[in-house]
């Protein structure tokens, strides 16, 4: 499968002005060194000697995730091996009050893995061993560090692969796809993250270690996976993941169609889902995307195109023929002057290659861009791709339109030069009201990046204060003294009245004789 | 059973209520929930009027009860108290099917079936099974059933794209949205989903859709033990066929049959019943296009023990030869029907069956569901054996979810007891 859905990494997307470093949401340094001279202590005498990461220059490294944009240096870094050792660091966290930031591979495009000044980043980076690969359950069972396309690599031999695909699988961890409900080309037809873990072994903010769901579905109870699936790492760390496995499709066949605009494009994939086809995957490009990646990759699309249409259809080989009729039928009618047919692992790769690279290609044609993530319903694609085009006509800032068309997620890259004075702000203005347009249209400000810090402050536009306190009740249950990953997501903390003052069992450094209660 | 009383509310309490314009009526035997009569019964038309029935509540105190159609009320223990029940019934309406988009918007009390009638004039549907003759959808949803769909589609919590609810206090919240892709904020539709009317009441729903197939299949085989029934599943599973659903019936004794559903194109699901048969040929196979009986229906009737099991699906064979060697042991004979596809099996334990023995046989079936990373739950029983029995057995995370159930309704007044460790 990995042929199939072959992956570029794309390089982080940068914006214009510095933010403000030190908010509410990411803290300030040195607010309570002894707290963290407390928990340093901990992980010294739990944690191998090389686990922890002390010195400046090196915790510099760890300032950012995949938006490079937002910079923090975390007070500690420890990489923990294993649930006991991440545990005994979040519940020494807990004792002292101290914030943490749990981080996979640091790929997130939303500032979600942004460190705390007065806090503890905690990389799972160690934690990268696939633990059971049940390809007769459709299970596989693996620690959060290992990268996405590990689990379909060692699935693969049996048949079997991990449905969700980011664009950064080569590299993104399955806990940080936990955390971030990560999607891909390909969830149109397969489904998220959420819908492809069964259980998790979670660290509680208050560093104890919980089951959640399992290897078979319906755990009884309520449905904490859902709601821990996408919560950013505001909810606790998983420490283990069960997913679910799926089949290798018996056949793959992706068709690419050139189209003189984006209304016709859209018009086309409007058309097949209402012909009832559900592809694997339908994505678009508008002609500066396409630009961008003939400019990186050669990647060799129709010539002339002002749009690409890139159609994945997967499953039983007869069911994948005659659902590649209706495409290319559809397609023609909605002007279509060209359609290729990529069959074979080689040929579908190149078709997929201008689509992958199409965020690291704008770097070609752009110094400078913002990648937006939002969502709207698949019928306002035409109005809202227009509406862009006119918001970008009436500023001068250019947008380039890559994105799932199939689940109407916009990816519009927002390009400027940060060296030409007032470029970025103007960019941020467009970007902005780019994510108003797909909340008026009725959609999400996020797809698949996540909130974040990035847009946190977007937050309110598409709920009102009672959706957001309601949904912090939930961090409240899970994390009332507000310690894990905190300032993500929400714009305002909701109080959560009495933090419970009780400490569960002796203290770790009690117990290891390292340290007497007094 | 006898009927049990709530303590009856204050006159301030009932006029508050009342006095939300809603309609409002004392309540009689037949609005008991689970045995326990509620006084009062109340019939917004809105989430506001539902928001201020809450609200009304809130300020007495009064413990409430949300209900669909009432098809699954006895499920789960008996409230430890009601004093109002929220119909939903005259909530009805669906708000919004948008055909381009797969997208449909309704009211919690809807009929499941109604709203499937209303996405098929456009050849689209809810990929929900109605396991409950005359369920709503909020019912659906607050009980999360499932059925031989569930296979290809996922079950209730992963079609539900958003929800608006009412909180215990009578706040109205929403999460998610009207698009299926959409990470912004918690995904509270999937934490209310199966949550049984105690975290808050479900007013409205989104759903994502799918196409009605052009072409539909059933290929049938008798299997005549466990390792039958494993082999053919396995080989379903593991295959290229894509199957909507493997179902398994699986009676107390005598032969099963594994169902196998294949949906799509009309040429497309020719081909795939030629390999499906083929790859069953040495079961002797019959292909048709009907559903077989019983199809999408729970193995039980009113007053058997109904039985929910999980498992792994390699847990397969050993769960069913268990539930044999009990029919043996304890002459208990328990008939079994399911998507064994999915490793999700129904069984029904007789009426009658003396609550010692049910006890032991569940305690019995859970030993191997877990082994299997699964479980075992009473979705319904008579009093004696609920009384003799926890119905959902040990959950690890049993104190986080009293802590989710605490911030949503710290006084408990939400559908109370009725949900695992007395939630």
């Amino acid at each position: 499968m990995s042929g199939t859905h072959g992956t570029t990494t794309t390089s982080g997307p940068r914006v214009g002005p510095t933010p403000p470093e030190r908010t509410e949401a990411t803290g300030s340094s040195n607010s309570r060194p002894e707290a963290i001279a407390a928990v340093t202590a901990v992980v010294r005498s739990m944690l191998p000697e090389d686990s922890m990461i002390t010195d400046h220059a090196q915790l510099r490294t760890y300032e950012c995730d995949g938006l490079a944009h937002y910079r923090v240096v975390p007070a500690l870094v420890v990489l923990p091996e294993t649930t006991e050792q991440l545990a005994a660091v979040v519940g020494a966290c807990a004792r002292e009050r101290v914030p943490f930031v749990a981080r996979g591979s640091g790929t997130g495009l939303s500032g979600g893995a942004l460190p705390r000044a007065d806090g503890v980043l905690v990389v799972t980076s160690r934690m990268r061993t696939v633990r059971q690969v049940r390809w007769r359950d459709q299970r596989a069972v693996v620690q959060p560090g290992v990268i996405n396309l590990e689990v379909t690599r060692a699935a693969g031999p049996y048949g079997y692969y991990y449905a969700p695909d980011p664009s950064s699988q080569q590299i993104c961890s399955i806990g940080g796809n936990v955390a971030e409900n990560s999607g891909g080309a390909h969830c149109l037809k397969y489904g998220f993250t959420t819908n492809h873990v069964l259980g998790v072994e979670l660290v509680t903010p208050s560093g104890e270690v919980v089951e959640i769901g399992g290897l078979a579905p319906d755990a009884p109870g309520y449905d904490l996976l859902g709601t821990l699936v996408g919560s950013e790492g505001t909810l606790g760390v998983a420490t283990e993941v069960t997913v679910r496995l799926v089949r290798a499709p018996e056949e793959v066949r992706t068709v690419l169609a050139g189209f003189a605009s984006t209304d016709e494009a859209g018009a086309a994939t409007s058309a097949i889902i209402a012909a009832g086809v559900l592809p694997a995957a339908i994505e678009m490009m508008d002609a500066l995307a396409i630009e961008a990646a003939e400019a990186a990759v050669h990647c060799n699309y129709p010539a002339g195109a002002g749009a690409v249409l890139l159609v994945e259809l997967d499953g039983p080989a007869t069911e994948v023929a005659h659902e590649f009729e209706a495409v290319d039928r559809h397609c023609r009618a909605h002007g279509a002057f060209e359609v290729r047919t990529a069959t074979d692992a080689v040929e579908r790769a190149l078709v997929w290659k201008g689509r992958k690279s199409a965020f690291a290609a704008v770097g070609r044609i752009s110094p400078d861009y913002i990648v937006q993530d939002g969502v709207i319903p698949r019928t306002a694609l035409p109005k809202v791709l227009r509406a862009i085009a006119e918001l970008s006509a009436r500023s001068g800032v250019r947008v380039a339109n890559v994105f799932h068309a199939g689940d109407g997620n916009l990816h519009p890259l927002v390009l400027f030069d940060e060296s030409v004075p007032g470029q970025g702000e103007e960019a941020e203005k467009v970007s902005g009201a780019i994510l108003d347009l797909c909340i008026e249209a009725g959609g999400s400000i996020t797809g698949e990046h996540g909130v974040g810090i990035d847009k946190s402050a977007y937050m309110p536009r598409m709920f009102g204060d009672d959706d957001l306190d309601t949904m912090q009740m939930v961090r409240c249950a899970f994390d009332p003294g507000n310690i894990s990953n905190p300032g993500k997501i929400f714009p305002t903390p909701r109080l959560c009245g009495e933090v419970p003052g009780k400490h569960k069992g002796a203290h770790p450094l009690a117990e290891a004789g390292v340290a007497e209660v007094f | 059973m006898a009927a049990v009383v709530s303590s009856a509310p204050s006159a301030a309490a009932v006029s508050a209520v009342r006095d939300t314009g809603t309609t409002v009526r004392g309540a009689n035997d037949d609005d008991g929930v689970h045995g326990v009569l509620p006084a009062l019964v109340a019939y917004p038309t809105s989430t506001e009027e539902t928001s201020q029935v809450l609200r009304a509540a809130a300020a007495h105190a009064l413990a409430v009860v949300p209900r669909g159609c009432g098809t699954k009320l006895t499920w789960g223990q008996p409230p430890s108290r009601v004093d109002l029940v929220v119909d939903l019934s005259r909530m009805d309406r669906v708000i919004d099917h948008a055909p381009g988009d797969l997208v449909v918007v309704t009211q919690a009390g809807t009929r499941l079936a109604s709203l499937q009638q209303t996405v098929a004039g456009a050849g689209q549907r809810l990929a929900v099974d109605e396991m409950v003759p005359g369920a709503s959808v909020g019912g659906t949803v607050a009980a999360s059933t499932s059925g031989p769909q569930r296979v290809l589609a996922g079950t209730v919590r992963d079609l539900l794209i958003g929800v608006t609810m009412v909180r215990a206090d009578g706040v109205v919240a929403k999460a998610g949205g009207r698009v299926v892709k959409n990470v912004a904020g918690y995904d509270l539709g999937k934490l209310i989903t199966g949550s049984f009317g105690t975290l808050g009441v479900i007013t409205e729903a989104v759903f994502r859709l799918h196409p009605l197939p052009a072409a539909r299949r059933f290929v049938a085989v008798a299997v005549h033990d466990q390792n039958q029934a494993h082999e053919a599943v396995q080989s379903i599973v593991h295959g290229q066929v894509v199957p909507s659903a493997v179902e398994l019936d699986w009676p107390a004794e005598g032969p099963g049959t594994v169902t196998v559903l294949l949906e799509g194109t009309a040429g497309g699901v020719a081909a795939r019943t030629e390999s499906t048969l083929a790859v069953l040929d040495r079961f002797a196979p019959e292909a048709g296009e009907q559903p077989p009986a019983r199809w999408s229906t729970y193995p039980w009737t009113g007053g058997q023990i109904a039985l929910k099991l999980t498992f792994a699906l390699t847990g397969l064979p050993t769960v069913l030869a268990e539930l044999r060697t009990l029919a043996l042991q304890k002459s208990v004979p328990v008939t079994v029907r399911g998507s064994a596809g999915a490793g999700v099996l129904y069984g029904a334990l007789p009426d009658g069956t003396d609550p010692a023995t049910v006890v032991h046989v569940v305690q019995r079936l859970r030993l191997v569901c877990r082994s299997y990373g699964g479980a075992v739950v009473v979705v319904d029983a008579p009093t004696a054996v609920k009384e003799a029995i926890d119905l959902w057995g040990p959950i690890a995370a049993i104190d986080l979810m009293r802590r989710v159930k605490d911030q949503f309704d710290p006084q408990h007044r939400l559908s109370p007891g009725r949900f695992v460790g007395g939630i």
